[in-house]
């Protein structure tokens, strides 16, 4: 019967057994306290309820002991469940590993595209190898949504003009929903779809036939619009022309002009292509010659670039 | 040999409520119980309205396809429930009517402070009122009551302005009631009535005005920006004009999560007048709970990062409000407990008014131990904007806030229109209320759990039969909410007349008769005891 009716959804992640445990600690110690109160409150209603209508009770003072038992153990206990919440939340949210498989999400009013390093692109569907880190990089063209596997216990808002990025090991081939989970208009409860996990023989089989049927890799296509818009006549390949060149680039430390240092990572790539005078890398002339490219580029295209200047180098973050 | 007619004073006073008739009477009223109906029946007509868009939400989520209303529609729908049921009925409802007209009847005063500012209160509130109302006629707004932006700034089409501006102004309302609380408690105690000896609703309440004095201006701020950016696109919260759409959640929600505890902490007034009355108890561990009310106003200033454990913020800030989150726990658990203990060794009995206050503790425990898993980062992630957090907030607004206002307005009705309601109908209406309630909201965290998101209008077959269970409860519910509307309406014209304390209950409002005289009492009373003491010998006040 409970196949049927089931309490937990299913477990395909590496995060979700560790997030059910937690889950099932809480559950636990709520059933606990709300049976204390329900068997106290019934048992003190029937034993001292009102036999006469003149009855006046005893009066009965506080009791400091009791006032401090009920502060402390609930105390440490919340206390604890922080720290255990706050450990698995910091393993979640925070850098995934070297190995991971990285992939871009664009959430756009009602639907998510993906694409995938080796070029493949989809939509609504995001097909993934199990047993292996995957690391989603994720923006919006409008408003913010928020991309969810209930099956993976994953869940993280995808916010307009910033990255997001979240990661997780699917453990199991399946397929499993994806949901949008922040209000996003109309068609909110539309803009689902499906995560589909594969053994990594069938993966590779799903690459080599094309996937989305682009054989032109993410960074080749970073590199492509890299020429069609001509960075490249400012930002030469080795020696600066009148922009910084771009090698090595991604992850490095950079020297502003104004004397701060910034780390490159998407965020400042991003900021640099969209406004490019915000941070003025330290040599070259304020305010820049480079014309902003907000609005020119589409956010699936501002992902082909970074792809691009990732693949020329540099530290992986 | 003739006698002199003496008649019973009692039989032949002035009450507030015969003093003058007409429509002009009510509307140019300063008296605080006038104001107080006023709200009375300005709630209840927005509570009605907001139910009625929960019926057609849990009518349309009974199938896993979008059938019985379009997507437009939905979103409205649910919209339009939040921002009516939060704004304009579950703040104002027990500050606004049951405080209106018990706290300066408790603390033995004439009236609030400034009875003008009152009255117009209430008209500030209409005034929002009809600003909303015109936004729901002309089509509704479709953001969610959050209005997150950029949706509400830049991206929906629907009556943003109109609503917004309908909240904002309802603000103003809130702001006022809060003030005028404030100086009435500090200035307006009768002789005697010092601090340790207020009836903890008054603490309650204090706790709450703090709360809406110092939280509503920011919410009207925000909604300031989203104005701005709306109609003149200056760049606030927009990234495309250069704002950052995180910024509005951490404006809304530095009033919107103390907002809550606006909404819970009167309700948790009222229950301490309940359990005590009805267990003819001194409460157990008064100063505890007086200054858990005080705690969970100042906490809820520091926790609004926990609505946006997934919004991208940083995972150290998140860390942070996880931790004041969870605190929060400890002086909520302070009250149940100390409530709970004060039925030990009473005397227990079971009217209409305190079978909601027995649901209510019951409904807040599970409502605050599902706070702890809302608060824990790492299944907060999961069950985030999910249905888990609907039947969080439910549990507390709904099983906490509505149960202890019906609770209230049961126990005080005798009070406030001077009649006595049928007792065993309300009883069977609190019990229906209890299931019906139960039924529609424990299957949706079990639905959360498994990963339905909130605010769907179109949802996956798999989720549809903790949906129906949910639809059903509802319509439970529905019907216990409208027993109670018809009983009071006719014990108004047929219900036995009320004596002055139908409960043998302490506390000074129940000294002045059902219902009071304009100026509540004749001659100041004077307190000479602490509150809730039911021992023989006591008399806690006496008129002098």
């Amino acid at each position: 019967m409970w196949r049927d009716f089931p309490l937990l959804p299913e477990r395909a992640s590496t995060f979700a057994p560790e997030v059910d445990a937690l889950y099932g600690f809480l559950v636990g110690m709520s059933l606990f306290f709300i049976a204390l109160i329900f068997i106290l409150i019934t048992v003190f209603a029937i034993k001292y309820r009102r036999r006469s209508e003149e009855e006046v009770p005893p009066p009965v003072r506080g009791s400091l002991t009791l006032e401090i038992i009920w502060i402390a153990v609930p105390l440490g206990l919340v206390l604890m469940i922080f720290g255990w919440g706050a450990a698995l939340y910091f393993k979640m949210y925070g850098r995934a590993p070297a190995e991971a498989l990285e992939v871009y999400v664009v959430g756009k009013q009602w639907m998510w595209h993906i694409q995938h390093p080796t070029g493949q692109r989809e939509i609504n569907e995001l097909h993934i190898p199990a047993g292996r880190p995957i690391k989603l990089t994720m923006t919006t063209e409008d408003v913010i949504h928020s991309f969810y596997i209930p099956d993976f216990r994953v869940k993280k808002d995808v916010v307009p003009g910033r990255y997001t990025s979240i990661w997780f090991e699917a453990t199991r081939p399946g397929r499993y929903r994806l949901f949008c989970a922040e209000y996003c208009g109309t068609k909110h409860s539309e803009m689902s779809g499906w995560v589909i996990v594969m053994n990594p023989v069938e993966y590779q089989n799903w690459l080599n036939s094309g996937g989305g049927g682009r054989i032109e890799s993410l960074a080749q296509a970073g590199e492509r619009l890299f020429q069609q818009l001509a960075c490249h006549t400012c930002h030469g390949e080795d020696d600066p022309g009148l922009g910084p060149s771009l090698r090595g680039l991604f992850g490095r430390p950079v020297r502003l002009a104004d004397g701060r240092t910034v780390v490159a990572d998407e965020a400042y790539l991003r900021e640099s292509i969209l406004n490019p005078d915000a941070k003025i890398v330290a040599g070259f002339a304020s305010p820049s010659s480079m014309p902003t490219y907000q609005g020119q580029i589409t956010e699936e295209q501002l992902l082909q670039l970074l792809a691009y200047l990732k693949s020329l180098g540099g530290e992986q973050r | 040999m003739s006698t002199p007619v003496v008649e019973s004073p009692r039989a032949s006073r002035v009450n507030y409520l015969n003093v003058s008739y007409g429509i002009r009477s009510w509307l140019f009223t300063t008296d605080h119980k006038r104001i107080a109906l006023l709200y009375l029946v300005s709630v209840t007509l927005f509570f009605f309205l907001g139910g009625f868009f929960a019926v057609l939400i849990r009518l349309e989520l009974m199938t896993p396809p979008g059938d019985l209303v379009q997507s437009e529609t939905y979103n409205r729908l649910f919209t339009m429930h939040g921002v009516i049921m939060i704004f304009f009925f579950l703040i104002p409802a027990i500050p606004a009517v049951l405080g209106n007209f018990l706290v300066p009847l408790m603390i033995g005063a004439r009236d609030l402070a400034f009875p003008r500012l009152n009255l117009l209160s209430w008209y500030i509130y209409t005034l929002g009122g009809l600003f909303t109302l015109a936004a729901t006629l002309f089509g509704g707004v479709d953001t969610g009551w959050t209005f997150y932006t950029p949706y509400s700034s830049t991206y929906s089409n629907s009556n943003v302005m109109l609503t917004a501006v309908g909240i904002f102004i309802t603000g103003f309302s809130s702001i006022l009631t809060g003030l005028n609380f404030l100086v009435t408690i500090h200035k307006m105690r009768a002789p005697g009535m010092v601090w340790f000896r207020l009836p903890l609703f008054i603490w309650a309440h204090y706790a709450t005005s703090l709360i809406m004095i110092l939280g509503t201006p920011v919410v009207a701020i925000a909604i300031l920006l989203v104005g701005l950016e709306r109609l003149f696109h200056i760049g606030i919260f927009d990234p495309k004009l250069g704002g950052d759409p995180l910024l509005f959640q951490h404006l809304f929600w530095f009033y919107s999560h103390p907002a809550v505890y606006i909404m819970i902490l009167p309700a948790m007034g009222v229950i301490n007048e309940l359990i005590t009355c009805f267990s003819r108890r001194r409460i157990f561990g008064y100063s505890f709970i007086a200054f858990s009310s005080i705690a969970i106003a100042t906490l809820g200033f520091l926790v609004w990062g926990h609505h946006m454990f997934t919004s991208g913020q940083s995972v150290y800030a998140g860390m942070v409000f996880s931790v004041l989150s969870m605190l929060v726990a400890i002086p909520s658990a302070v009250k149940v407990f100390n409530w709970t203990a004060t039925l030990y060794k009473g005397s227990v009995s079971y009217q209409a008014p305190m079978l909601y206050a027995l649901g209510f503790i019951g409904l807040f425990t599970i409502g605050g131990l599902t706070g702890i898993f809302l608060a824990t980062l790492a299944v907060d992630v999961h069950v985030h904007d999910t249905y888990f957090v609907v039947a969080h907030f439910h549990y507390i607004m709904v099983g906490g806030t509505i149960m202890a206002y019906l609770g209230g307005l049961h126990y005080w009705w005798p009070k406030m229109t001077g009649k006595v309601y049928p007792e065993g109908w309300a009883r069977f209406a609190a019990l229906v209320i209890f299931v019906g309630f139960n039924l529609t909201f424990l299957p949706q965290f079990v639905l959360g759990y498994l990963g339905m998101p909130r605010r769907y209008h179109v949802y996956p077959e798999e989720f549809q039969v903790l949906n129906v269970m949910s639809s059903a409860g509802a319509s439970i519910l529905g019907v216990g909410y409208l027993i109670p509307m018809i009983y009071f309406i006719w014990s108004l014209r047929y219900g036995p007349k009320a004596p002055e304390n139908p409960w043998g209950a302490k506390g000074l409002e129940w000294l002045v008769p059902s219902p009071p005289p304009p100026h509540n009492f004749d001659v100041t009373p004077v307190v000479t005891g602490e509150p809730y003491d039911y021992s023989p010998k006591s008399e806690g006040a006496h008129v002098r």
